[in-house]
Protein backbone atom coordinates (compact mmCIF):
# COMPACT_ATOMS: atom_id res chain seq x y z
CA UNK A 1 0.00 0.00 0.00
CA UNK A 2 1.43 3.41 -0.90
CA UNK A 3 1.94 5.83 1.98
CA UNK A 4 0.19 8.58 0.04
CA UNK A 5 -2.03 8.05 -2.98
CA UNK A 6 -3.54 10.86 -5.02
CA UNK A 7 -6.24 10.22 -7.58
CA UNK A 8 -7.29 12.87 -10.06
CA UNK A 9 -6.94 15.79 -7.62
CA UNK A 10 -8.07 19.16 -8.96
CA UNK A 11 -7.92 22.62 -7.45
CA UNK A 12 -8.86 26.01 -8.86
CA UNK A 13 -8.74 29.50 -7.45
CA UNK A 14 -11.68 31.32 -8.97
CA UNK A 15 -11.40 30.77 -12.70
CA UNK A 16 -7.73 29.83 -12.47
CA UNK A 17 -7.22 26.08 -12.72
CA UNK A 18 -4.03 25.22 -10.86
CA UNK A 19 -4.23 21.44 -10.45
CA UNK A 20 -6.00 19.69 -13.33
CA UNK A 21 -6.00 16.08 -12.23
CA UNK A 22 -2.94 14.97 -10.29
CA UNK A 23 -2.54 11.23 -9.90
CA UNK A 24 0.52 9.89 -8.09
CA UNK A 25 1.59 7.32 -5.54
CA UNK A 26 4.24 7.83 -2.91
CA UNK A 27 5.63 4.57 -1.56
CA UNK A 28 6.46 4.28 2.13
CA UNK A 29 10.06 4.97 3.06
CA UNK A 30 10.91 6.60 -0.27
CA UNK A 31 11.94 10.10 -1.14
CA UNK A 32 9.91 11.63 -3.93
CA UNK A 33 10.90 14.94 -5.49
CA UNK A 34 8.46 17.04 -7.50
CA UNK A 35 10.01 19.40 -10.01
CA UNK A 36 8.27 21.95 -12.16
CA UNK A 37 8.22 25.59 -13.17
CA UNK A 38 7.43 28.45 -10.87
CA UNK A 39 3.72 28.90 -10.28
CA UNK A 40 2.70 25.45 -11.54
CA UNK A 41 1.00 24.51 -8.28
CA UNK A 42 3.65 22.54 -6.39
CA UNK A 43 3.06 24.30 -3.08
CA UNK A 44 -0.69 24.07 -3.63
CA UNK A 45 -0.30 20.31 -4.11
CA UNK A 46 1.43 19.92 -0.74
CA UNK A 47 -1.19 22.05 0.99
CA UNK A 48 -3.98 19.95 -0.49
CA UNK A 49 -2.41 16.77 0.89
CA UNK A 50 -2.01 18.42 4.30
CA UNK A 51 -5.62 19.58 4.23
CA UNK A 52 -4.65 23.25 4.45
CA UNK A 53 -6.44 23.72 1.15
CA UNK A 54 -9.50 21.74 0.15
CA UNK A 55 -9.22 20.15 -3.29
CA UNK A 56 -12.21 20.67 -5.59
CA UNK A 57 -12.38 17.01 -6.53
CA UNK A 58 -10.40 13.80 -6.44
CA UNK A 59 -9.19 11.53 -3.68
CA UNK A 60 -6.20 11.71 -1.35
CA UNK A 61 -5.41 8.67 0.77
CA UNK A 62 -2.82 8.53 3.53
CA UNK A 63 -2.09 5.02 4.79
CA UNK A 64 -5.23 4.01 2.95
CA UNK A 65 -7.44 6.54 4.75
CA UNK A 66 -9.34 9.05 2.67
CA UNK A 67 -8.36 12.45 4.08
CA UNK A 68 -10.35 14.90 1.96
CA UNK A 69 -13.48 14.16 3.99
CA UNK A 70 -11.84 13.92 7.42
CA UNK A 71 -13.45 15.70 10.32
CA UNK A 72 -11.25 18.48 11.80
CA UNK A 73 -10.77 16.52 15.04
CA UNK A 74 -9.55 13.44 13.15
CA UNK A 75 -7.32 15.58 11.03
CA UNK A 76 -5.51 16.83 14.12
CA UNK A 77 -4.33 13.32 14.95
CA UNK A 78 -3.51 12.66 11.29
CA UNK A 79 -1.23 15.70 11.44
CA UNK A 80 0.96 14.01 14.05
CA UNK A 81 2.35 11.90 11.21
CA UNK A 82 3.50 14.97 9.32
CA UNK A 83 6.34 17.42 9.35
CA UNK A 84 6.27 20.32 6.94
CA UNK A 85 8.89 22.81 5.87
CA UNK A 86 7.08 25.81 4.42
CA UNK A 87 8.57 27.62 1.45
CA UNK A 88 8.56 30.87 3.42
CA UNK A 89 9.68 29.29 6.71
CA UNK A 90 6.53 30.30 8.62
CA UNK A 91 8.39 30.52 11.93
CA UNK A 92 6.45 31.81 14.93
CA UNK A 93 7.94 35.25 15.45
CA UNK A 94 6.59 35.53 19.00
CA UNK A 95 8.71 32.59 20.18
CA UNK A 96 12.49 32.17 20.41
CA UNK A 97 14.16 29.83 17.95
CA UNK A 98 14.43 26.80 20.23
CA UNK A 99 10.75 26.99 21.20
CA UNK A 100 9.88 27.12 17.52
CA UNK A 101 11.80 23.90 16.98
CA UNK A 102 10.29 22.27 20.07
CA UNK A 103 6.76 23.45 19.26
CA UNK A 104 5.48 20.22 17.72
CA UNK A 105 6.77 18.26 20.70
CA UNK A 106 5.59 20.62 23.44
CA UNK A 107 2.22 21.78 22.10
CA UNK A 108 1.35 19.07 19.57
CA UNK A 109 2.59 15.99 21.40
CA UNK A 110 2.51 17.39 24.93
CA UNK A 111 6.10 16.53 25.79
CA UNK A 112 7.46 18.46 28.76
CA UNK A 113 9.55 21.49 27.92
CA UNK A 114 12.50 20.08 29.81
CA UNK A 115 12.50 16.92 27.69
CA UNK A 116 11.87 18.80 24.46
CA UNK A 117 14.66 21.34 24.88
CA UNK A 118 17.64 19.02 24.28
CA UNK A 119 15.83 17.48 21.31
CA UNK A 120 15.34 20.95 19.87
CA UNK A 121 18.99 21.87 20.33
CA UNK A 122 20.00 18.58 18.78
CA UNK A 123 17.82 19.31 15.73
CA UNK A 124 19.39 22.78 15.48
CA UNK A 125 22.85 21.26 15.57
CA UNK A 126 21.88 18.90 12.74
CA UNK A 127 21.07 21.84 10.47
CA UNK A 128 24.36 23.47 11.37
CA UNK A 129 23.15 26.08 13.84
CA UNK A 130 25.03 26.67 17.07
CA UNK A 131 23.63 26.74 20.63
CA UNK A 132 23.49 30.52 20.91
CA UNK A 133 21.03 30.76 18.01
CA UNK A 134 18.46 28.98 20.17
CA UNK A 135 17.61 32.00 22.27
CA UNK A 136 17.36 34.50 19.42
CA UNK A 137 14.06 35.51 17.92
CA UNK A 138 13.43 34.40 14.30
CA UNK A 139 13.48 38.03 13.17
CA UNK A 140 17.14 38.24 14.20
CA UNK A 141 18.21 35.51 11.75
CA UNK A 142 19.25 35.68 8.12
CA UNK A 143 16.95 34.18 5.49
CA UNK A 144 19.03 31.03 5.12
CA UNK A 145 19.22 30.56 8.89
CA UNK A 146 15.44 30.92 9.15
CA UNK A 147 15.07 28.24 6.51
CA UNK A 148 17.30 25.91 8.52
CA UNK A 149 15.35 26.57 11.73
CA UNK A 150 12.15 25.77 9.86
CA UNK A 151 13.77 22.57 8.65
CA UNK A 152 14.80 21.67 12.19
CA UNK A 153 11.22 22.28 13.32
CA UNK A 154 9.86 20.01 10.59
CA UNK A 155 12.06 17.07 11.58
CA UNK A 156 12.31 17.56 15.37
CA UNK A 157 9.34 15.38 16.25
CA UNK A 158 10.58 12.61 13.92
CA UNK A 159 7.44 12.47 11.77
CA UNK A 160 6.58 9.54 9.52
CA UNK A 161 5.98 11.79 6.53
CA UNK A 162 8.00 14.92 5.84
CA UNK A 163 7.23 17.55 3.23
CA UNK A 164 9.99 19.90 2.16
CA UNK A 165 8.95 22.90 0.09
CA UNK A 166 12.20 24.09 -1.49
CA UNK A 167 14.54 23.07 1.33
CA UNK A 168 17.72 24.42 -0.29
CA UNK A 169 16.52 27.63 -1.92
CA UNK A 170 18.43 30.60 -0.55
CA UNK A 171 21.27 28.52 0.91
CA UNK A 172 24.91 28.53 -0.14
CA UNK A 173 26.03 25.36 -2.00
CA UNK A 174 27.85 23.89 1.00
CA UNK A 175 24.99 24.36 3.45
CA UNK A 176 22.61 23.11 0.78
CA UNK A 177 24.58 19.91 0.58
CA UNK A 178 24.48 19.50 4.37
CA UNK A 179 20.71 19.84 4.16
CA UNK A 180 20.54 17.31 1.33
CA UNK A 181 22.45 14.84 3.48
CA UNK A 182 20.10 15.49 6.34
CA UNK A 183 17.06 14.76 4.18
CA UNK A 184 18.63 11.57 2.90
CA UNK A 185 19.46 10.59 6.47
CA UNK A 186 15.90 11.27 7.67
CA UNK A 187 14.54 8.98 5.00
CA UNK A 188 17.10 6.20 5.25
CA UNK A 189 17.82 6.12 8.98
CA UNK A 190 14.42 7.07 10.37
CA UNK A 191 12.43 5.36 7.66
CA UNK A 192 10.42 8.49 6.93
CA UNK A 193 8.59 9.10 3.69
CA UNK A 194 9.60 12.37 2.09
CA UNK A 195 7.97 14.55 -0.52
CA UNK A 196 10.14 17.45 -1.59
CA UNK A 197 9.78 20.28 -4.02
CA UNK A 198 12.83 21.79 -5.57
CA UNK A 199 14.16 23.68 -8.55
CA UNK A 200 17.70 22.72 -7.63
CA UNK A 201 18.58 19.75 -9.86
CA UNK A 202 21.73 18.92 -7.89
CA UNK A 203 19.59 18.60 -4.79
CA UNK A 204 16.94 16.60 -6.63
CA UNK A 205 19.50 14.10 -7.90
CA UNK A 206 20.92 13.67 -4.44
CA UNK A 207 17.75 13.28 -2.38
CA UNK A 208 15.30 11.64 -4.79
CA UNK A 209 14.44 7.99 -5.19
CA UNK A 210 11.64 9.00 -7.51
CA UNK A 211 11.20 12.22 -9.47
CA UNK A 212 7.90 13.55 -10.78
CA UNK A 213 7.48 16.54 -13.03
CA UNK A 214 4.42 18.75 -12.86
CA UNK A 215 3.36 20.89 -15.77
CA UNK A 216 0.07 22.59 -16.55
CA UNK A 217 -1.61 21.06 -13.50
CA UNK A 218 -0.71 17.47 -14.33
CA UNK A 219 2.12 15.04 -13.67
CA UNK A 220 3.78 14.79 -17.10
CA UNK A 221 6.52 12.36 -16.12
CA UNK A 222 7.38 10.18 -13.17
CA UNK A 223 10.21 7.70 -12.81
CA UNK A 224 13.25 6.60 -10.83
CA UNK A 225 15.75 9.36 -10.19
CA UNK A 226 18.40 7.48 -12.16
CA UNK A 227 16.28 7.78 -15.31
CA UNK A 228 16.06 11.54 -15.21
CA UNK A 229 18.77 12.05 -17.84
CA UNK A 230 17.20 9.67 -20.34
CA UNK A 231 13.54 10.14 -19.56
CA UNK A 232 12.64 10.56 -23.21
CA UNK A 233 10.29 13.33 -22.12
CA UNK A 234 10.84 16.68 -23.74
CA UNK A 235 9.38 18.63 -20.80
CA UNK A 236 11.81 16.98 -18.41
CA UNK A 237 14.75 17.50 -20.78
CA UNK A 238 13.95 21.16 -21.17
CA UNK A 239 13.59 21.61 -17.42
CA UNK A 240 16.76 19.85 -16.30
CA UNK A 241 18.85 21.63 -18.90
CA UNK A 242 17.18 24.95 -18.15
CA UNK A 243 16.50 25.87 -21.76
CA UNK A 244 14.22 28.71 -22.71
CA UNK A 245 13.33 26.90 -25.96
CA UNK A 246 11.08 23.85 -25.86
CA UNK A 247 7.52 22.76 -25.20
CA UNK A 248 7.30 24.76 -21.93
CA UNK A 249 6.53 28.33 -22.83
CA UNK A 250 6.97 31.18 -20.43
CA UNK A 251 4.78 34.12 -21.28
CA UNK A 252 7.18 37.04 -21.33
CA UNK A 253 6.97 40.24 -23.26
CA UNK A 254 9.84 40.88 -25.60
CA UNK A 255 10.44 44.40 -26.77
CA UNK B 1 -35.05 45.70 -11.64
CA UNK B 2 -31.55 46.92 -11.04
CA UNK B 3 -32.47 47.91 -7.50
CA UNK B 4 -33.92 44.49 -6.80
CA UNK B 5 -30.80 42.76 -8.10
CA UNK B 6 -28.54 44.74 -5.84
CA UNK B 7 -30.80 44.08 -2.86
CA UNK B 8 -30.56 40.39 -3.71
CA UNK B 9 -26.78 40.57 -4.05
CA UNK B 10 -26.53 42.37 -0.74
CA UNK B 11 -28.71 39.72 0.92
CA UNK B 12 -26.48 36.97 -0.48
CA UNK B 13 -23.26 38.58 0.69
CA UNK B 14 -24.79 39.35 4.05
CA UNK B 15 -26.02 35.82 4.65
CA UNK B 16 -22.63 34.44 3.56
CA UNK B 17 -20.93 36.62 6.17
CA UNK B 18 -23.43 35.66 8.84
CA UNK B 19 -22.89 31.99 7.99
CA UNK B 20 -19.11 32.31 8.14
CA UNK B 21 -19.29 34.23 11.39
CA UNK B 22 -21.68 31.72 12.99
CA UNK B 23 -19.38 28.86 12.06
CA UNK B 24 -16.43 30.74 13.53
CA UNK B 25 -18.46 31.50 16.66
CA UNK B 26 -19.42 27.87 17.23
CA UNK B 27 -15.89 26.63 16.60
CA UNK B 28 -14.47 29.25 18.96
CA UNK B 29 -16.85 28.45 21.80
CA UNK B 30 -16.26 24.72 21.39
CA UNK B 31 -12.52 25.22 21.51
CA UNK B 32 -12.90 27.12 24.80
CA UNK B 33 -14.65 24.09 26.30
CA UNK B 34 -12.84 21.10 24.83
CA UNK B 35 -9.29 20.29 26.04
CA UNK B 36 -6.36 20.68 25.54
CA UNK B 37 -6.27 24.06 27.28
CA UNK B 38 -3.33 26.37 26.76
CA UNK B 39 -3.09 27.94 30.20
CA UNK B 40 0.21 29.67 29.52
CA UNK B 41 -1.36 31.43 26.56
CA UNK B 42 -4.39 32.36 28.68
CA UNK B 43 -2.14 33.91 31.33
CA UNK B 44 -0.26 35.92 28.74
CA UNK B 45 -3.50 37.22 27.22
CA UNK B 46 -4.96 38.11 30.62
CA UNK B 47 -1.90 40.25 31.17
CA UNK B 48 -1.97 41.87 27.73
CA UNK B 49 -5.72 42.46 27.53
CA UNK B 50 -6.44 43.16 31.18
CA UNK B 51 -3.49 44.72 32.90
CA UNK B 52 -2.26 46.70 29.93
CA UNK B 53 -5.71 48.22 29.40
CA UNK B 54 -5.84 49.65 32.92
CA UNK B 55 -4.37 53.11 32.14
CA UNK B 56 -6.62 53.88 29.19
CA UNK B 57 -9.74 52.58 30.94
CA UNK B 58 -8.89 54.42 34.16
CA UNK B 59 -8.29 57.75 32.45
CA UNK B 60 -11.42 57.43 30.33
CA UNK B 61 -13.52 56.73 33.42
CA UNK B 62 -11.97 59.55 35.45
CA UNK B 63 -12.63 62.24 32.86
CA UNK B 64 -16.07 60.91 31.96
CA UNK B 65 -17.18 60.86 35.60
CA UNK B 66 -15.90 64.40 36.07
CA UNK B 67 -17.56 65.77 32.95
CA UNK B 68 -20.78 64.00 33.81
CA UNK B 69 -20.87 65.62 37.25
CA UNK B 70 -20.35 69.06 35.73
CA UNK B 71 -23.07 68.59 33.12
CA UNK B 72 -25.62 67.28 35.59
CA UNK B 73 -24.90 70.15 37.91
CA UNK B 74 -25.41 72.66 35.11
CA UNK B 75 -28.48 70.89 33.75
CA UNK B 76 -29.93 70.23 37.21
CA UNK B 77 -29.57 73.85 38.27
CA UNK B 78 -32.08 74.84 35.59
CA UNK B 79 -34.83 73.36 37.74
CA UNK B 80 -33.15 73.60 41.11
CA UNK B 81 -32.15 69.97 41.24
CA UNK B 82 -28.38 70.33 41.68
CA UNK B 83 -28.50 67.92 44.59
CA UNK B 84 -29.07 65.00 42.25
CA UNK B 85 -25.49 65.01 40.88
CA UNK B 86 -24.21 62.11 43.02
CA UNK B 87 -27.17 59.88 42.18
CA UNK B 88 -27.08 60.44 38.44
CA UNK B 89 -23.31 60.04 38.24
CA UNK B 90 -23.54 56.72 40.07
CA UNK B 91 -26.30 55.30 37.95
CA UNK B 92 -25.01 56.73 34.67
CA UNK B 93 -21.53 55.37 35.18
CA UNK B 94 -22.44 51.91 36.43
CA UNK B 95 -25.29 51.21 34.05
CA UNK B 96 -24.13 52.75 30.78
CA UNK B 97 -21.02 54.86 30.55
CA UNK B 98 -18.66 52.58 32.44
CA UNK B 99 -19.26 49.46 30.37
CA UNK B 100 -19.79 51.20 27.03
CA UNK B 101 -16.83 53.56 27.17
CA UNK B 102 -14.48 50.94 28.61
CA UNK B 103 -15.74 48.52 25.97
CA UNK B 104 -15.11 50.98 23.16
CA UNK B 105 -11.68 51.96 24.41
CA UNK B 106 -10.62 48.34 24.84
CA UNK B 107 -12.10 47.54 21.43
CA UNK B 108 -9.76 50.09 19.91
CA UNK B 109 -6.75 48.70 21.71
CA UNK B 110 -7.39 45.00 21.81
CA UNK B 111 -9.48 44.13 18.73
CA UNK B 112 -6.90 45.90 16.61
CA UNK B 113 -3.97 44.17 18.25
CA UNK B 114 -5.59 40.74 18.00
CA UNK B 115 -6.58 41.21 14.37
CA UNK B 116 -3.12 42.47 13.43
CA UNK B 117 -1.33 39.65 15.21
CA UNK B 118 -3.52 36.80 13.97
CA UNK B 119 -3.79 38.40 10.52
CA UNK B 120 0.00 38.54 10.20
CA UNK B 121 0.20 34.94 11.30
CA UNK B 122 -2.33 34.05 8.61
CA UNK B 123 -0.56 35.80 5.73
CA UNK B 124 2.88 34.49 6.75
CA UNK B 125 1.50 30.91 6.90
CA UNK B 126 2.14 30.67 10.65
CA UNK B 127 -1.45 29.48 11.16
CA UNK B 128 -0.90 26.74 8.58
CA UNK B 129 2.32 25.85 10.40
CA UNK B 130 0.38 25.52 13.68
CA UNK B 131 -1.94 23.03 12.01
CA UNK B 132 0.95 20.95 10.67
CA UNK B 133 2.40 20.87 14.20
CA UNK B 134 -0.90 19.29 15.32
CA UNK B 135 -1.96 22.35 17.29
CA UNK B 136 -5.42 23.73 16.64
CA UNK B 137 -5.28 27.48 15.94
CA UNK B 138 -8.68 27.78 17.59
CA UNK B 139 -7.46 26.28 20.82
CA UNK B 140 -4.04 27.88 20.78
CA UNK B 141 -4.90 31.37 19.48
CA UNK B 142 -8.63 32.03 19.62
CA UNK B 143 -9.75 30.39 22.87
CA UNK B 144 -7.20 32.09 25.18
CA UNK B 145 -8.04 35.51 23.74
CA UNK B 146 -11.80 34.98 24.00
CA UNK B 147 -11.56 33.76 27.57
CA UNK B 148 -9.11 36.46 28.63
CA UNK B 149 -11.21 39.28 27.18
CA UNK B 150 -14.44 37.89 28.65
CA UNK B 151 -12.83 37.62 32.08
CA UNK B 152 -10.97 40.94 31.96
CA UNK B 153 -13.69 43.28 30.79
CA UNK B 154 -15.92 42.92 33.88
CA UNK B 155 -12.86 43.50 36.06
CA UNK B 156 -11.87 46.54 34.05
CA UNK B 157 -15.41 47.89 34.16
CA UNK B 158 -15.54 47.35 37.92
CA UNK B 159 -12.46 49.51 38.18
CA UNK B 160 -13.88 52.01 35.68
CA UNK B 161 -17.08 52.31 37.74
CA UNK B 162 -15.08 53.07 40.85
CA UNK B 163 -12.81 55.59 39.16
CA UNK B 164 -15.72 57.19 37.29
CA UNK B 165 -17.66 57.76 40.50
CA UNK B 166 -14.48 59.02 42.07
CA UNK B 167 -14.13 61.54 39.20
CA UNK B 168 -17.65 62.78 39.88
CA UNK B 169 -16.91 62.95 43.57
CA UNK B 170 -13.76 65.00 43.03
CA UNK B 171 -15.53 67.53 40.82
CA UNK B 172 -18.55 67.55 43.13
CA UNK B 173 -16.61 68.19 46.30
CA UNK B 174 -13.72 70.29 44.97
CA UNK B 175 -15.43 72.64 42.55
CA UNK B 176 -19.18 72.31 42.98
CA UNK B 177 -19.14 72.70 46.73
CA UNK B 178 -20.78 69.44 47.80
CA UNK B 179 -20.06 68.13 51.25
CA UNK B 180 -17.96 65.04 50.84
CA UNK B 181 -19.81 62.88 53.39
CA UNK B 182 -23.17 63.81 51.92
CA UNK B 183 -22.00 63.09 48.37
CA UNK B 184 -20.74 59.66 49.34
CA UNK B 185 -23.88 58.87 51.30
CA UNK B 186 -26.07 59.90 48.36
CA UNK B 187 -24.06 57.64 46.08
CA UNK B 188 -24.13 54.63 48.36
CA UNK B 189 -27.81 54.98 49.25
CA UNK B 190 -28.93 55.40 45.69
CA UNK B 191 -26.92 52.79 43.86
CA UNK B 192 -28.38 49.29 43.72
CA UNK B 193 -26.78 45.93 43.16
CA UNK B 194 -28.64 45.58 39.85
CA UNK B 195 -27.03 48.75 38.49
CA UNK B 196 -23.58 47.31 39.00
CA UNK B 197 -24.23 43.71 37.98
CA UNK B 198 -26.06 44.69 34.79
CA UNK B 199 -23.02 46.73 33.85
CA UNK B 200 -20.67 43.86 34.59
CA UNK B 201 -22.73 41.41 32.54
CA UNK B 202 -22.66 43.88 29.66
CA UNK B 203 -18.91 44.08 30.09
CA UNK B 204 -18.50 40.32 29.75
CA UNK B 205 -20.53 40.37 26.54
CA UNK B 206 -18.46 43.28 25.21
CA UNK B 207 -15.24 41.46 26.06
CA UNK B 208 -16.40 38.44 24.11
CA UNK B 209 -17.36 40.64 21.14
CA UNK B 210 -14.00 42.43 21.20
CA UNK B 211 -11.95 39.23 21.09
CA UNK B 212 -14.29 37.49 18.66
CA UNK B 213 -14.11 40.33 16.12
CA UNK B 214 -10.33 40.58 16.44
CA UNK B 215 -9.87 36.84 15.96
CA UNK B 216 -12.46 36.52 13.20
CA UNK B 217 -11.07 39.30 11.03
CA UNK B 218 -7.48 38.28 11.67
CA UNK B 219 -8.17 34.63 10.96
CA UNK B 220 -9.84 35.41 7.63
CA UNK B 221 -7.41 38.07 6.47
CA UNK B 222 -5.77 37.60 3.09
CA UNK B 223 -3.55 39.52 0.75
CA UNK B 224 -0.45 40.62 2.60
CA UNK B 225 0.12 43.82 4.54
CA UNK B 226 -2.88 45.56 3.01
CA UNK B 227 -5.12 42.66 3.98
CA UNK B 228 -3.90 42.79 7.56
CA UNK B 229 -4.57 46.54 7.66
CA UNK B 230 -8.08 45.95 6.38
CA UNK B 231 -8.66 43.21 8.94
CA UNK B 232 -7.55 45.53 11.74
CA UNK B 233 -9.88 48.33 10.68
CA UNK B 234 -12.80 45.95 10.20
CA UNK B 235 -12.19 44.40 13.60
CA UNK B 236 -12.32 47.73 15.43
CA UNK B 237 -15.31 49.05 13.48
CA UNK B 238 -17.36 45.87 13.78
CA UNK B 239 -16.51 45.40 17.45
CA UNK B 240 -17.53 49.00 18.23
CA UNK B 241 -20.79 48.80 16.33
CA UNK B 242 -21.66 45.44 17.86
CA UNK B 243 -20.91 46.79 21.34
CA UNK B 244 -23.23 49.74 20.86
CA UNK B 245 -25.96 47.61 19.31
CA UNK B 246 -25.78 44.86 21.93
CA UNK B 247 -25.70 47.51 24.65
CA UNK B 248 -29.07 48.74 23.47
CA UNK B 249 -30.54 45.24 23.53
CA UNK B 250 -29.04 44.40 26.90
CA UNK B 251 -30.34 47.64 28.36
CA UNK B 252 -33.82 46.90 27.07
CA UNK B 253 -33.64 43.39 28.50
CA UNK B 254 -32.39 44.51 31.92
CA UNK B 255 -34.39 47.71 32.38
CA UNK B 256 -37.22 47.47 29.82
CA UNK B 257 -40.78 47.13 30.93
N1 LIG C 1 -4.36 31.20 -1.75
C1 LIG C 1 -4.32 31.39 -3.08
N2 LIG C 1 -5.26 32.15 -3.67
C2 LIG C 1 -5.26 32.34 -5.01
N3 LIG C 1 -4.37 31.81 -5.84
C3 LIG C 1 -3.40 31.05 -5.32
C4 LIG C 1 -3.32 30.81 -3.91
N4 LIG C 1 -2.27 30.01 -3.67
C5 LIG C 1 -1.71 29.79 -4.87
N5 LIG C 1 -2.37 30.40 -5.87
C6 LIG C 1 -2.06 30.34 -7.30
O1 LIG C 1 -1.77 29.01 -7.62
C7 LIG C 1 -0.67 28.94 -8.52
C8 LIG C 1 0.34 27.94 -8.01
O2 LIG C 1 0.93 28.43 -6.81
P1 LIG C 1 2.04 27.61 -6.05
O3 LIG C 1 2.40 28.41 -4.87
O4 LIG C 1 1.59 26.22 -5.84
O5 LIG C 1 3.24 27.61 -7.09
P2 LIG C 1 4.59 26.80 -6.99
O6 LIG C 1 4.55 25.74 -8.03
O7 LIG C 1 4.84 26.39 -5.61
O8 LIG C 1 5.63 27.93 -7.46
P3 LIG C 1 7.07 28.29 -6.89
O9 LIG C 1 8.00 27.31 -7.47
O10 LIG C 1 7.31 29.64 -7.44
O11 LIG C 1 6.98 28.22 -5.42
C9 LIG C 1 -0.12 30.34 -8.65
O12 LIG C 1 -0.43 30.81 -9.93
C10 LIG C 1 -0.83 31.15 -7.62
O13 LIG C 1 -1.18 32.39 -8.16
MG1 LIG D 1 5.99 27.01 -4.11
Amino acid sequence: MPKIALEDVTKSFGSKKVLRGITMKIPAGKSVVVIGGSGTGKSVLLKCILGLLKPDSGSIKIDGVEVTTLHPWQRESMMRKFGMLFQGGALFDSLPVWENVAFGLVQGKRTSRRKAQPIAYDALAKVGLSEDVGLLSPAELSGGMQKRVALARAIASQPEIIFFDEPTTGLDPITADVINDLIVESVHNLGATALSITHDMASARKIADIIAMIYDGKIVWQGPASDIDHSGNEYVDQFIHGRAQGPIKLEVKRS
Amino acid sequence: MLGLASVGRFALVFSAIVGKLSKFFVQSVLSCLVPPYFLGQLGRQLWRIGYNSLPVVGLTALFTGSALALQIYIGGSRFNAEGIVANIVAIGITRELGPVLAGLMVAGRVSAAIAAEIGTMRVTEQIDALVTLSTSPFKYLVAPRLLAATICLPLLVGIADTIGILGGYLVGTRSLGFNSAVYLKNTMDFIEMGDVTSGLIKAAVFGFIIALMGCYHGYHSAGGAQGVGRATTNAVVSASVLILASNYFLTSIFFGE
